[in-house]
């Protein structure tokens, strides 16, 4: 068992919330594909608002392009929420997609899915937050785990691609 | 150092759900109110496990009290209970003057009526803490709002052991 400090106490209090949450939603729906996808609707959820507080807490202008949005997730943002700061690799060549590696995933700290439960993606919550943060900053992404942890992978990975810039809608009448 | 805001949002996203999943019905809060204080027992039962690990024992009822004003309350909500008392037969009343759940809420009736659901969670946790600590508790709280000139919120609470 790790020797915790009190810092650290926060992100436990996240991370016991958080599995509190997916144990009530496994009770209450049939299947992991439902599981995941409340998960990542809430998620989304978040995403939307919590843009606003990381806009307003980290000055961080607009980025000029796919690399450096990567680079503030996981430089700033990450390590802003969650105190980790995951790695940035596995660029496709048209530049559009990436990975983040978390070496470890504060979300599953001291998790273990259980057997009945081998489809269920436990942090479908954060591929939510990443989509509806960059929804709201006119980017529309694909964001999925390309493994996981607690289904016995060595790394945590989630791949972030970028489909499409958004187009702000402006009212009727402007210019 | 880890944020309080991404606990801030899962609790309000919580909220959102158990509200949205229930029924629609008047006879459904008490139900959604029980689902969100039991989610909260379970998370203050892990959490003070963790925080109590490598913590002498108490020494009595009150020095419980004391820890879960302190150092409970700074772990979880970054700061301190603002005033403790007790009757010193069982009773003893936290109070919050700048209560973090509720500061995204604004002044006004509605407000009030919508308190509770934003409670809930938090007595559960407190219940769930001191439980773990070998104390049987009901735990219950109340919003008082200031007059118009200060906008602190008071949360008390009482617990019966």
């Amino acid at each position: 068992m790790k020797r915790l400090c009190l810092q650290n106490k926060n992100s436990e209090l996240f991370t016991l919330t958080y599995g509190a949450l997916v144990t009530q939603l496994c009770k209450d729906y049939e299947n992991d594909e439902e599981v995941n996808k409340q998960l990542d609707k809430m998620g989304y959820n978040i995403g939307v608002r919590l843009i606003e507080d990381f806009l307003a807490r980290s000055s961080i202008g607009r980025c000029q392009d796919f690399r450096e949005t990567a680079d503030v997730i996981a430089k700033v943002a990450f390590k802003m929420y969650l105190g980790i700061t995951p790695s940035v690799t596995n660029w496709s060549p048209a530049g559009d997609e990436f990975s983040l590696i978390l070496e470890n995933n504060p979300l599953v700290d001291f998790v273990e899915l259980p057997d009945n439960h081998s489809t269920l993606v436990y942090s479908s919550l954060l591929c939510g937050v990443l989509r509806g943060a960059l929804e709201m900053v006119q980017m529309a992404v694909d964001v999925r785990f390309a493994q996981d942890t607690l289904r016995g992978d060595s790394v945590t990975e989630i791949r972030m691609k970028f489909i499409k810039r958004i187009e702000e809608n402006l009212p009727a009448g402007d210019e | 150092m880890a944020d309080e805001a991404p606990f801030q949002f899962l609790h309000n996203e919580v909220l959102q759900y158990i509200y949205k999943s229930a029924e629609n019905g008047e006879t459904d809060n008490g139900r959604n109110i029980a689902k969100l204080e039991n989610m909260g027992f379970r998370v203050g039962q892990g959490l003070m496990e963790r925080l109590t690990k490598d913590t002498a024992r108490f020494k009595d009822e009150l020095d419980i009290m004391k820890f879960v004003c302190k150092d409970f309350w700074t772990c979880v909500f970054k700061k301190q209970i603002d005033n403790l008392r007790t009757n010193h037969q069982g009773i003893y009343v936290l109070q919050d003057n700048k209560f973090r759940l509720l500061s995204q809420l604004s002044a006004g009736k509605q407000y009030l009526e919508q308190a509770p659901k934003y409670l809930a969670f938090t007595c559960g946790l407190v219940r769930g803490a001191l439980s773990n600590l070998g104390v049987k508790s009901i735990v219950t709280a109340e919003v008082s709002v200031m007059p118009a000139c200060v906008s602190d919120h008071k949360m008390i609470r009482k617990i019966f052991s």
